[in-house]
């Protein structure tokens, strides 16, 4: 039985739906503005006052002008290349010691457990770090100080662990019976169930590598090495005109703007196309880790 | 005797699991217990050239440097502002938010706002950083809009102090309230349903409701969201910081981890131990700021981590 609903209820309704198409504008605006302003004459765009909805005098030339830039090309396959190995290796090691943590309990299970969980609210610290790093293993200016120090993160080892450990005991018993080994027994058996949870990890550690422009900015020196966040900083944030051109003399320095719109697309777009399907592993990840963390 | 025998035996029937375990082992123990044993130097006069070993041992000499240092007032404030600040704003928000998007009746409309609010936090902080230095640039979006209500002059606003805090902590609330609320919209989504039909037939209002049944059922996530962030209270936001901040905004802008990265890494005279003593400071606020929160938690709703 459904009861005729109050006056305030629906007043309530409607606020609530005003006030959520609001958050909407706000959420998406600025990328909005950043698209538009990106496919906008500079010139127009910065005599142009109030709020722009669509491209002014469109033109594509600030793209053309990214798209030139050596420093913008090798950024992405340096990218390209930290997230694949990066997440490749992330996810083999992370998996092994989501699955020792997940096995019925032997000696020492719980102390391993507790070295890796103290990593999540304790670390060296900043300077200590780049010190090993740097110093001490002879990792600096070398690509793989982006992959190792970061391979194996116990919040992703939790999550993979809720995700093995709800495997029926059954799959590997009836494995163990047939003669298989640990290592058999999870890249053969367990891995293809757990697909859900990896592809959730997967991501996350993707998206890290992704994202991540810290770690290069202190250890790599070399501009060839340079990842794509690296570079995006020297445009965006240093106004380095000379990676913004990619060397090119800077006639062009009228469009600069337009060129920092683009190259924000640029570096988000991909992002934002896989997003819509990737997004609903994401929230999985994010509540079995809230769950448990 | 036995005993012993019978831990061999378990030791030698899971090998496998060791085996596997082994470059794990390796790895944490190199790389975050490596560098956790690296903090040490903070009572060496630590130098690369000497190495390790030679550099002499100095006590908590770069600790009192540190206290007595005339910025340690001035980062203890502003990494507290900052953090504290984004804190206090981000959490009480995107509650309010996850609320009143639990009380969307049409669910198409709920998932279009839900995909929506969740796209910024798939911008990288680079990205971020880029849009929030064009849109306040002196002639950018937002210091035109602000300045035409009044609000502020028209100039670059990350070039006045007083307006650093309030850009670093309203674009996080941007970046990561639809993100966060995720958890609060879980914990709503397991809520009985049973227990609003009862107040219905009492005849509660949509607030009344919000008020006595919503609310109280996700106060548990609350605490538990809420030790967890204030035990990186400390730590938060650097790498915005370093991105975000100039010489003219140190003033507001400059936290321990962005001190320490100046001093120890973007220097031409690193000083690694004195920076590693700052770090040891900050890392030792956090431990204490997460014991006591969750203490009182524990004290106050009996839920915990720990």
């Amino acid at each position: 039985m459904k009861r005729k609903r109050s006056f305030g209820d629906r007043a309530f309704d409607i606020i609530n739906t005003i006030f959520m198409l609001l958050v909407i504008v706000i959420m998406a605006y600025p990328i909005w503005y950043v698209l538009v302003a990106s496919l906008s004459d500079s010139n127009y765009l910065a005599a142009y006052r109030g709020v722009l909805l669509w491209p002014l005098k469109f033109t594509t030339a600030a793209y053309t002008m990214v798209f030139k830039n050596p420093n913008i090309v090798t950024g992405y396959c340096n990218t390209i290349l930290i997230v694949v190995v990066g997440t490749l290796l992330n996810v083999f090691f992370t998996l092994i010691a989501a699955y020792v943590m997940s096995r019925k309990p032997f000696p020492g299970k719980k102390i391993f457990m507790i070295m890796m969980v103290i990593t999540m609210y304790f670390n060296g610290g900043i300077i200590p770090r780049y010190i090993l790093n740097n110093n001490w293993l002879g990792l600096g200016n070398n690509r793989l100080v982006l992959i190792l120090p970061v391979l194996v993160v116990t919040y992703n080892m939790v999550i993979l662990r809720t995700g093995l450990e709800a495997i029926p005991d059954s799959l590997d018993e009836s494995a163990r019976i047939d003669g298989a080994n640990e290592f058999q027994i999870l890249f053969k058996i367990m891995a293809p169930v757990a697909k859900a949870p990896i592809a959730v990890v997967a991501l996350y550690y993707a998206v890290t590598h992704w994202n991540s422009w810290f770690t290069a900015a202190v250890y790599i020196r070399d501009r060839a090495k340079y990842p794509l966040q690296l570079i995006l900083r020297d445009i965006l944030i240093n106004n380095d005109v000379n990676s913004m051109m990619g060397g090119e003399e800077g006639s062009m320095l009228a469009i600069s703007e337009s060129i920092k719109y683009a190259t924000i697309m640029v570096a988000t777009v991909p992002i934002l196309c896989i997003y819509p399907f990737v997004q609903k592993y994401f929230v999985k990840g994010a509540m079995i880790g809230a769950v448990k963390g | 005797m036995k005993k012993k025998s019978k831990l061999w035996n378990e030791i030698k029937r899971n090998r496998q699991l060791y085996i596997l375990f082994l470059p794990i082992l390796i790895y944490f123990l190199v790389f975050h217990y490596g560098s956790m044993y690296g903090s040490v130097i903070a009572f060496m006069d630590y130098k690369p050239a000497k190495g390790f070993l030679n550099s002499e041992w100095v006590g908590v000499k770069h600790f009192i440097r540190f206290f007595q240092d005339p910025y340690f007032g001035r980062l203890m404030k502003n990494t507290i502002a900052i953090s504290l600040g984004s804190l206090l704003v981000c959490m009480p928000v995107t509650i309010i938010f996850a609320l009143l998007l639990n009380e969307v009746r049409n669910s198409k409309f709920k998932r279009i706002v839900q995909t929506v609010s969740y796209l910024p936090h798939f911008v990288s902080l680079v990205v971020i950083c880029g849009m929030i230095k064009v849109f306040v640039s002196s002639d950018g979006i937002i210091t035109t809009m602000l300045s035409a209500l009044g609000i502020v002059e028209k100039q670059n606003l990350l070039m006045v102090a007083e307006y650093y805090q309030p850009i670093h902590i309203i674009s996080r609330v941007w970046q990561v309230m639809g993100w966060d609320s995720i958890i609060y919209l879980s914990a709503l989504a397991s809520i009985d349903q049973e227990q609003y039909e009862a107040a219905d037939l009492d005849g509660a209002g949509r607030f009344a409701k919000m008020r006595y049944i919503t609310l109280p059922s996700i106060v548990p996530t609350i605490s538990v969201m809420l030790i967890m962030k204030i035990g990186h209270v400390m730590s938060v936001g650097y790498e915005k910081v370093i991105l975000l901040y100039n010489t003219t905004t140190y003033e507001t802008a400059d936290v321990f981890s962005s001190y320490i990265y100046r001093m120890g890494l973007a220097s031409s005279y690193p000083q690694f131990s004195y920076t590693t003593a700052v770090g040891l400071v900050q890392s030792v606020i956090n431990i204490a700021l997460v014991t006591i929160s969750n203490y009182i938690s524990k004290k106050l709703k009996g839920s915990s981590l720990w």
